[in-house]
C-alpha cells in the first residue's frame, strides 16, 4: 500500500492526527473496537471514560507503541504502520508522551532524566543546561534537578515527566491520566501546567483523565470512550449540554446507566 | 486425568517454543542495532564494570576452589597407580577447557543475569521501557546492545583470570598440601597444553556471556504483572540462562574439539 494513495491525503494536512476504525484485542477479549478520531493541529483533544475502557491503549497506538489488530493511524497524514522501524522513530520525534506514573528512569536524577532526549539528539551540554532549566522551570519544579525520582512525591514525578516530554519540542504531546491519584489542589496545579505549556508551545495535545473539572479546563474538544467506541465527541460547553444520556451519566457521575462497569 | 497430563506437556512445549523465538528474535535485533548509532560508550563502559570488574572476587574464589579440589581429587585417584606427577596437567587442562568457563559463566549469570533482569523487568512494569520508545529511543538498542557487549567482551577476560587463579589453587594444594615436587607439577601442568586448549575456552567464554545477556535482557523486556512479574523473569532468566549454557557447552565442546 502507497502513502501516496491514503484517501483524504489532501485534508490530512490540517489535522495532526488521525485514527481510522482501530480494533486491538488482548487475549481474545477486544478493547477498542473501531474507533474513529481525528485531532486538528493545535488542537487539544481531551479522552473521558471509566477506567479500564482502554483510554491509554487508545493513546499508546496515537504514537505507535501498541500495533492495531486492523484500522489505521495517520501522524500528518503518514500511516504509522506502513513506515519500516527507522522511519517509525523519526515520525515519534514529533511526539512527546507523559505516562501515567510519570515512567522516569530511576537510574538517572531528574536533570538527566529531562536532558535523555536532548542528549539523544546530540544538542551541546550548554544547550541541554539551558534548556533543561526551562523546561523545569515551565512546570514549576526549579529546584528539583540533582533529586532521584524516588524522592520526589507524585504530583512532581509526574510533572518532571512533563518536563521530559516537552523538552524537545515536540508538536504533539500526549497526557496519559496526568493528575490520577493526586490531590484536588495538586490535579488543579497539573491543569494549569499543561495550560501554561499549550500557551507557551502551541502543540497538539491529547489528554486522557476521568476528572471533568481538569478535561473542561484543558480540553477544546471531549471524546467519550466506552466499550471500544468513541460514543460522544463534542466542544466542552456542548458536552456538559447534552442530553446524551451515557454522557450525563459521566459527567454527574451515577453508577445506574448505559456506561457498565464491572464492579 | 491423561487429557490434562497432555494440556500440561502441550503447555511446556508452546513455553518453550515462544522464548526459543524471543531470544532468536532479541539476539538479532541485537546484531542489528549494535553497529548503528549514536554510540554510547559510557553505558558500555558501566556495564563492563558492573559484569567484568565487579565479578572479578567472585570468579576468583570459585575458581580457587575448584583448582584445589580437582589438585586433591586427582592426587588423590592417580595415587593408586603412581601417576602423581600428572595432576598438574589434569588440573589445567580441565580448568581451561572446560571448568572455568562453564563455572564462571554460571556464577556470573546468577550474579549479573539476574540483575540485568530484574533491571530491565521493572522499567518494563514501570513503562519506563515505553517511554525509551516515546523518546524516539530503541530500548533494544539503548538497553540490550550495551549489557550484550559487556557480558561478551568481560566474559573471557575473567575466564583468563580464572584459569591463572584456579591453576594457582591446584598447584597450591599438589604441592604445599600433599609434598609434590614443585619443578614436577610445574612442567606437568604446562606440557601437556597448547594454545588451543586456552583459546577454545576463551570462545566458550565470549559464548555463554553472550547467551546469559540476552537471555537475560530477553525475560526482562517480556516481563509482565507487577512486582511479581519481575520476580518471576528473573528466576526464569537464571534457570533458562545456565540451563543454555549447559547446552551449548556440550555443543561447542563438539564443535570445537
Amino acid at each position: 500500500m502507497s502513502r501516496a494513495a491514503t484517501p483524504r491525503a489532501e485534508s490530512a494536512t490540517a489535522q495532526k492526527l488521525r485514527v481510522e476504525d482501530l480494533h486491538k484485542s488482548f487475549s481474545g477479549r477486544p478493547v477498542l473496537d473501531g474507533v474513529n478520531l481525528s485531532v486538528a493541529a493545535g488542537e487539544s483533544l481531551v479522552i473521558v471514560g471509566p477506567s479500564g475502557t482502554g483510554k491509554s491503549v487508545l493513546l499508546k497506538h496515537l504514537i505507535g507503541l501498541i500495533r492495531p489488530d486492523s484500522g489505521r493511524v495517520f501522524v500528518d497524514g503518514q500511516d504509522l504502520w506502513t513506515l519500516d522501524g527507522v522511519e517509525r522513530i523519526a515520525v515519534r520525534k514529533k511526539f512527546g508522551m507523559a505516562f501515567q506514573e510519570g515512567a522516569l528512569f530511576d537510574s538517572m536524577n531528574v536533570f538527566d532524566n529531562v536532558a535523555f532526549p536532548l542528549r539523544r539528539s546530540g544538542r551541546s551540554p550548554s544547550q541541554v543546561r539551558a534548556r533543561v532549566e526551562e523546561c523545569l522551570e515551565l512546570v514549576r519544579l526549579p529546584d528539583v534537578a540533582t533529586k532521584r525520582p524516588s524522592e520526589l512525591s507524585g504530583g512532581m514525578r509526574r510533572r518532571v515527566g512533563f518536563a521530559r516530554a516537552i523538552a524537545h519540542k515536540p508538536e504533539i504531546l500526549l497526557f496519559d491520566e496526568p493528575n490520577t491519584g493526586l490531590d484536588p489542589i495538586m490535579t488543579d496545579v497539573i491543569a494549569g501546567v499543561i495550560l501554561e505549556i499549550r500557551k507557551q508551545m502551541q502543540p497538539t495535545v491529547v489528554t486522557i483523565t476521568h476528572h471533568m473539572p481538569s478535561a473542561l479546563k484543558i480540553g477544546d474538544r471531549l471524546a467519550l470512550l466506552f466499550g471500544g467506541h468513541i460514543l460522544y465527541d463534542a466542544s466542552p460547553e456542548e458536552f456538559m449540554r447534552t442530553d446524551d444520556p451515557a454522557v450525563r451519566q459521566f459527567v454527574e457521575g451515577r453508577a445506574e446507566g448505559p456506561l457498565t462497569v464491572e464492579a | 486425568m491423561i487429557r490434562r497430563f497432555l494440556e500440561w506437556i502441550g503447555r511446556g512445549v508452546l513455553r518453550l517454543l515462544e522464548d526459543l523465538g524471543r531470544f532468536f528474535q532479541m539476539l538479532a535485533s541485537t546484531v542489528v542495532w549494535t553497529p548503528r548509532p549514536p554510540y554510547d560508550v559510557a553505558e558500555v563502559l558501566r556495564q563492563m564494570v558492573r559484569v567484568g570488574v565487579n565479578s572479578i572476587p567472585l570468579v576468583m574464589l570459585t575458581t580457587l576452589f575448584t583448582g584445589m579440589v580437582l589438585a586433591l581429587q586427582t592426587y588423590n585417584g592417580f595415587a593408586r597407580f603412581n601417576a602423581q606427577s600428572l595432576v598438574g596437567a589434569v588440573v589445567s587442562l580441565s580448568l581451561m577447557r572446560e571448568l572455568a568457563p562453564v563455572l564462571c559463566a554460571l556464577m556470573v549469570t546468577g550474579r549479573v543475569g539476574s540483575a540485568m533482569a530484574a533491571e530491565i523487568g521493572s522499567m518494563r512494569v514501570t513503562e519506563q521501557i515505553d517511554a525509551l520508545e516515546a523518546l524516539a529511543t530503541e530500548p533494544v538498542h539503548y538497553l540490550v546492545v550495551p549489557r550484550v557487549i559487556a557480558a561478551t567482551v568481560m566474559m573471557p577476560l575473567l575466564v583468563v583470570l580464572g584459569d591463572v587463579v584456579g591453576m594457582y589453587g591446584g598447584y597450591f594444594v599438589a604441592v604445599q598440601l600433599l609434598g609434590s615436587n614443585p619443578i614436577t607439577y610445574y612442567d606437568s601442568s604446562f606440557q601437556y597444553v597448547d594454545l588451543n586448549d586456552f583459546t577454545t575456552g576463551l570462545i566458550k567464554a565470549a559464548v555463554f556471556g553472550l547467551i546469559f545477556s540476552v537471555v537475560a535482557c530477553m525475560k526482562g523486556y517480556y516481563t509482565e504483572g507487577g512486582a511479581e512479574g519481575v520476580g518471576r523473569s528473573t528466576t526464569q532468566a537464571v534457570v533458562a540462562a545456565s540451563l543454555s549454557i549447559l547446552l551449548a557447552d556440550f555443543f561447542l565442546t563438539r564443535l570445537l574439539f
